[in-house]
């Protein structure tokens, strides 16, 4: 037994944890206990990779097929995207949808069918799924993809690993010519002028916005909207900068709403220009946190909860201002939020991302953060929003249910494949899955 | 680009060692037990870059096969540059002290069966007047302590053992290091929260690497254990037998 947590450090549980070698090793495993949940490097930020039972992946990190000609790679479910980068960079290849931390498994990203700055091209993760092999309750290892086991697919994509092990996966990586991004960081100053740049640039392959949290009045929501491309020919090369490390848990009486808003305006009048250019590695464009390992640290023993939601884009730059006003007003918002339009919505039952705006923002955890997501729940889906899967810790069975519709077509597969009862986690029951 | 011998080459620092090699275009054959992780293991190092791959199913402790098994390497790289042998279990103590059994088990498999390896490489290698012999011991042999003492003392045979092959094979242009790593997480352990002790799999092998390079002759990884182990023993026997350590 030992204390297993997500990102967040909220909550912890004592779990006992096996670590398959191979995938015989998982099957064989998988019959001795009753109820388990598989975990990869444990970036999911709320209780979504908490149980009893975890079976960790944390060996099952082997590449096993590749094909330089049209780059395809078949891998583990335990290989980390970091792994990839540094494999297949120098090659000319990339990830082609990416979190923004390479620290995930594989297997992580197709559970939570995580997006990226190229949502509104690219889609999700899953969208770059060939197929993958997942081990059921039943000890059966099935292969699956859109055209074999579609309704498997879709509810594995994306599915919180509720519908059992993920165990290998084939991925259709990027071309690339460079290692580099052409970034282009434009000046927004508020949450109109932002959503509106980000519509005027819709065809950048990459973009995300850092905004404010903490402004209000007129400059509510001012943002650094950052776009990016890949350089067409440069240096293929995997930058090898030493990573620092929070050792400590930090005081967490240092964030408070002073130093935070003291940190957001020297972030903001970084840029002075209304437009900034500039050719970046892509590990500071992809990965700004990466550089500093434990870096959850810094919001205290306590932990903190994030807090994603997506809101239709009908809803419009209202419903954004009107749910930026609470947060500003709360004065909890943590340091920069990330701020994003989502593309198309994909047919996988659980996955989050649907066309609209997206806002994710860090909460310290502390008395009456409860009550404020609660209500900000309620504004969501008052607009038809709902709230990310994989960073939530605390969203209450009602509200998933409304804002999730297709979860019944997802108990409906996870039965088929005998999962209910055998794959589940703190989160999946207090989701009532 | 370089020949390197494998022994038990699943375990979690031989095969994050053996990326590295693969990383350099290296020519490897792995040895172990399990044929499906043999077979995983190859796949993966030839996708890293590893020029080529060869395996062979091995069990260390049966010492027939230890002859037979490095004809078929020596047949299949034509000579080797780099023997890394890092094959063990970590002992179950409180098993050890109630079974002579086991205790015995331990120590063939941690010290008798690396020897009887070594007896042979090194023979061969004082031959051909080239190589490294990189071997995997413990500071767990430094000082034995009762909570893991038949594992320290399978492993201070080894490192005994080695002090002594790499001087007889000094003149023979033969490079002999002995690798003592701490507290390792390795996949067995991959979820638990650690303490700052704590050096992943792929920092040993890092060290393993660069002290095959720059022919050390033992090294602590990380560098911090040989400070540890050096206060470690000056602690006078009288006052270190009433420790619970």
């Amino acid at each position: 037994m030992t204390s297993i947590y997500g990102w967040g450090r909220y909550p912890q549980i004592d779990a006992s944890v096996y670590s398959a070698s191979s995938n015989s090793e998982a099957v064989k495993k998988l019959a001795q206990i009753n109820t388990v949940i598989a975990r990869g490097l444990g970036r999911s930020y709320g209780d979504s990779a908490l149980s009893a039972n975890i079976c960790s992946t944390g060996a099952l990190t082997h590449l096993l097929d590749f094909d330089a000609t049209t780059g395809v790679v078949r891998c583990q479910a335990g290989v980390s995207l970091a792994d990839l980068l540094a494999v297949f960079v120098p090659r000319g290849w990339f990830i082609p949808v990416t979190p923004g931390t390479r620290f995930v498994t594989v297997g992580g990203a197709i559970a939570s069918d995580v997006h990226g700055k190229n949502h509104h091209i690219d889609g999700c993760f899953s969208a770059h799924v060939i197929d993958l092999k997942v081990a059921l309750a039943s000890g059966d290892v099935i292969t699956c993809s859109l055209n074999k086991h579609t309704d498997l697919f879709r509810a594995t994509c994306g599915g919180m690993g509720l519908t059992g092990i993920i165990l290998e996966a084939r991925i259709q990586l990027r071309r690339i010519s460079s290692a580099f991004i052409d970034e282009t960081t434009l000046k927004a100053a508020n949450i109109d002028q932002a959503l509106s740049l980000f519509e005027s640039n819709a065809g950048s392959t990459y973009s995300v916005a850092w905004i404010d949290c903490l402004k209000r009045g007129p400059a509510l929501g001012r943002s650094l909207i950052m776009l990016g491309e890949h350089v067409q020919h440069g240096e293929l090369v995997v930058a090898r900068k030493k990573i620092l490390a929070l050792p400590i848990d930090m005081p967490s009486f240092l964030l408070n709403k002073f130093s935070i808003a003291a940190f957001n305006a020297l972030y903001f009048n970084r840029v002075r220009a209304s437009r900034q250019q500039r050719v970046v590695h892509y590990e500071p464009f992809f990965y700004p946190l990466d550089g500093i390992q434990h870096w959850n640290r810094l919001y205290g023993k306590k932990g903190f909860l994030q807090y994603q939601f997506v809101i239709p884009k009908a809803a419009g730059e209202t419903a954004m201002r009107e749910i930026l006003q609470r947060i500003a007003r709360s004065g909890r918002g943590s340091f920069l939020a990330v701020l994003k339009v989502f593309g198309k919505q994909n047919e996988n039952y659980l996955s989050f991302p649907f066309e609209g705006y997206t806002l994710a923002l860090d909460f310290k955890l502390e008395n009456g953060l409860f009550e404020l997501l609660d209500e900000l729940d309620r504004q969501v889906l008052d607009y038809g929003g709902r709230v990310y899967l994989t960073k939530d810790a605390r969203m209450s069975e009602t509200t998933f249910k409304q804002s999730y519709p297709q979860w019944e077509q997802f108990q409906q597969v996870r039965e088929r494949y005998g999962a209910l009862h055998k794959f589940a986690s703190l989160q999946s029951r207090r989701l009532g899955l | 680009m370089q020949n390197i011998l494998i022994v038990g080459a699943t375990s979690a620092i031989a095969e994050a060692t053996a990326r590295r090699y693969a990383l350099r275009g290296s020519k490897l054959f792995l040895l172990a037990r399990n044929s499906e992780r043999l077979s995983t293991m190859a796949a993966d190092l030839k996708i890293r870059g590893a020029a080529e791959v060869y395996t062979a199913v091995f069990d260390a402790n049966d010492f027939a096969s230890h002859q037979s098994t490095l004809s078929a390497v020596n047949d299949a790289l034509g000579h080797i540059d780099i023997v890394l042998i890092a094959h063990g279990t970590l002992s179950d103590q409180k098993a050890c002290e109630a079974s002579v059994a086991s205790t015995l088990h331990e120590l063939t498999t941690n010290a008798m069966s690396a020897i009887a390896l070594l007896t042979l490489l090194a023979n061969q290698m004082e031959l051909k007047r080239h190589g490294s012999i990189a071997v995997i011991s413990s500071v767990a042999g430094d000082r034995g302590r009762q909570s893991n003492y038949v594992y320290g003392t399978a492993k201070s045979a080894v490192s005994t053992f080695l002090q002594g092959l790499r001087n007889r094979l000094y003149k023979s242009n033969v490079h002999v290091v002995t690798i003592k790593p701490g507290f390792v997480n390795t996949p067995m352990t991959a979820a638990f929260p650690k303490g700052p002790l704590w050096a992943s799999a792929e920092t040993i092998a890092i060290g393993i690497e660069k002290a095959i390079d720059k022919k050390k002759d033992v090294v602590y990884l990380p560098g911090f254990w040989w400070l540890i182990l050096m206060l470690i023993r000056l602690v006078p026997e009288r006052f270190f037998k009433r420790l619970s350590l």
